[in-house]
């Protein structure tokens, strides 16, 4: 049956033309087709890794954002909390200073009270004994007004003395 | 008139009462008309003595005239277009003509005749080898020459979209392309896919163009049967025969000549049997392609055929199997655009799992043992 015999001429045109279309094809059509076809899907796939690593990355900076953010509370909370500490301890330290500058002010004031209060004692002791001597002087000189009484006095004095 | 009822095959049912119009006007006629019609159409052993049957429509001819090669394209009722006819004897070298100077088989040129069959002969029966552009040959070239401009045009669109989304003509084919590449080439054959695939592309591809081109009634060169034809189903069997055993490995011949895990006394038997599997596949890949394009077309003709043959009987009964005919062949033809990409997806397959067995890596652990 003529179907099923293959017919030269045809089996002749069909390896000659088949194969010069394979190779031409293979050369300018598959090949390349292939090839940019792989080298799409490895830099999509790249791509998307590169996206991946992109999202860690910024999930990986989101947390580290949250990290300072916290740490940066604590700190600020910190110096806070020092401020206050300083403004207490500058206002109780006024407050001693104050105390301090207060007594010791009314130490030197009380001193100087005493010592006024001394100086106004010894000036009256002085005044006092000036005014003693000056008495003493006028009555030793109302008593030896007459040579009698000034000549017992030494005698006296003479015999203590001898005494001694 | 034969060639109108081929060319009717796409066209609406209406045209078909013109085609049977023209029917009846030719048995109507003169001898002289008919005789010419029967001449062209083949299927005659005889050159002369047309008998009263002649005039009759025969379907069986139809068809195979429809499947088989042919020296010339015929477009409608008695317009051909001649194919060169090329025709080497060892003694008298080439001849190269137009097949117009047959004259339909009614002039011998340079000791060779043109049989009702279709096939040239030589006068004095002496041997000569025919390599004629003939139907089928030009089919086969537009069909090449198709593909050539679709997939370099797909090459180039890809170059131009490098690294980008696909577009145009290159979105139409990838799909394609990556399917035979993931699915059939690396599914089949594994690590060493990619030096195979270019191969596997080109048979899908030139199988499903052509059987496509061969859905598509009209006009030259679509309706052909190249893919149904015998010759060119062979000849990819045999690249994928060559290409399997070109590259098969030492773990393939041992498993043909030495099966592993097989007692000594059952190899007598089985060593021919994967022999002839060996050969069988090929053969079976022939057959498969061949025998499914080539029974769609039958099936198609034979649909249109029998509005022609009710027409003959009554021409209200053409036209009342007309109806069904149709209905029948566009089913048919839906059925074949399926059967066409199936074809060539189960050619190409087969061919990825030949080709696989041959270099696939010892597969069995028993193999090492």
């Amino acid at each position: 049956m003529d179907l099923i015999k293959p017919e030269l001429g045809l089996l002749f045109w069909m390896v000659v033309s088949f194969l010069i279309v394979f190779f031409l094809l293979k050369k300018f059509a598959w090949k390349p087709i292939l090839d940019m076809l792989k080298e799409r899907e490895t830099s999509i796939e790249s791509a998307l890794q590169a996206a991946e690593n992109a999202k860690f990355e910024m999930a990986r900076l989101q947390a580290n954002n949250e990290q300072l953010i916290q740490e940066a509370k604590a700190e600020r909370d910190n110096i806070l909390k020092a401020a206050r500490e300083a403004k207490e301890n500058m206002i109780s330290e006024a407050k001693d200073k104050a105390t301090q500058e207060a007594d010791r002010l009314i130490k030197i004031a009380r001193e100087n009270i005493n010592n006024e209060k001394m100086a106004a004692i010894t000036d009256l002791k002085n005044q006092v004994a000036l005014l003693s001597v000056e008495i003493a002087e006028k009555l030793i000189k109302a008593e030896l007004a007459n040579k009698e009484s000034q000549k017992d006095l030494i005698n006296k004095y003479l015999e203590e003395a001898k005494l001694n | 008139m034969i060639f109108l009822n081929v060319a009717l095959m796409a066209n609406e049912p209406a045209e078909h009462g013109k085609g049977e119009a023209k029917t009846e006007n030719h048995n109507g006629e003169g001898a002289e008309k008919a005789d010419h019609t029967a001449a062209a159409a083949t299927g005659h052993d005889e050159f002369d003595g047309h008998g009263e049957e002649d005039k009759k429509f025969n379907p069986g001819e139809m068809i195979l005239e429809h499947i088989g090669d042919a020296h010339d394209w015929h477009l409608f009722g008695d317009v051909a277009v001649p194919l060169p006819v090329i025709l080497y004897s060892k003694d008298k070298g080439f001849d190269v003509f137009l097949s117009s100077a047959f004259e339909h088989g009614h002039k011998e040129v340079n000791g060779y005749k043109l049989l009702h069959t279709g096939k040239v002969a030589s006068v004095d029966g002496s041997d000569f080898y025919d390599f004629s552009i003939t139907k089928n040959v030009s089919i086969l070239f537009a069909s090449l020459f198709l593909m050539c401009v679709i997939f370099i045009s797909v090459a180039r669109s890809f170059a131009k979209n490098r690294g980008k989304a696909p577009k145009g003509i290159q979105a139409i084919f990838e799909p394609f392309i990556v399917f035979i590449r993931d699915d059939v080439s690396k599914a089949s054959i594994g690590p060493k896919y990619e030096k195979y695939t270019p191969y596997l592309l080109m048979i899908f591809f030139f199988i499903w163009i052509n059987n496509m081109m061969g859905l598509v009634p009209f006009p030259p060169p679509f309706g052909g049967n190249l893919t149904g034809n015998i010759a060119v189903t062979v000849t990819l069997a045999v690249l994928t025969f060559i290409i399997t055993h070109v590259s098969a490995n030492k773990n393939y011949w041992s498993h043909i000549f030495n099966p592993p895990g097989v007692p000594g006394f059952v190899l007598p038997i089985l060593i021919p049997i994967e022999i002839m599997g060996v050969f069988i596949k090929p053969v079976v890949l022939t057959l498969r392609l061949f025998a499914n394009i080539t029974a769609g077309h039958i099936i198609g003709l034979a649909f249109i055929s029998l509005i022609f043959i009710f027409g003959e009987m009554n021409a209200g009964a053409g036209y009342g199997v007309a109806i069904f005919s149709v209905a029948f062949k566009v089913f048919m033809l839906v059925l074949e655009l399926l059967v066409a990409f199936l074809q060539a997806y189960v050619f190409t397959l087969l061919s990825a799992i030949y080709i696989g067995t041959a270099v696939e890596e010892h597969h069995h652990e028993e193999a090492h043992h």
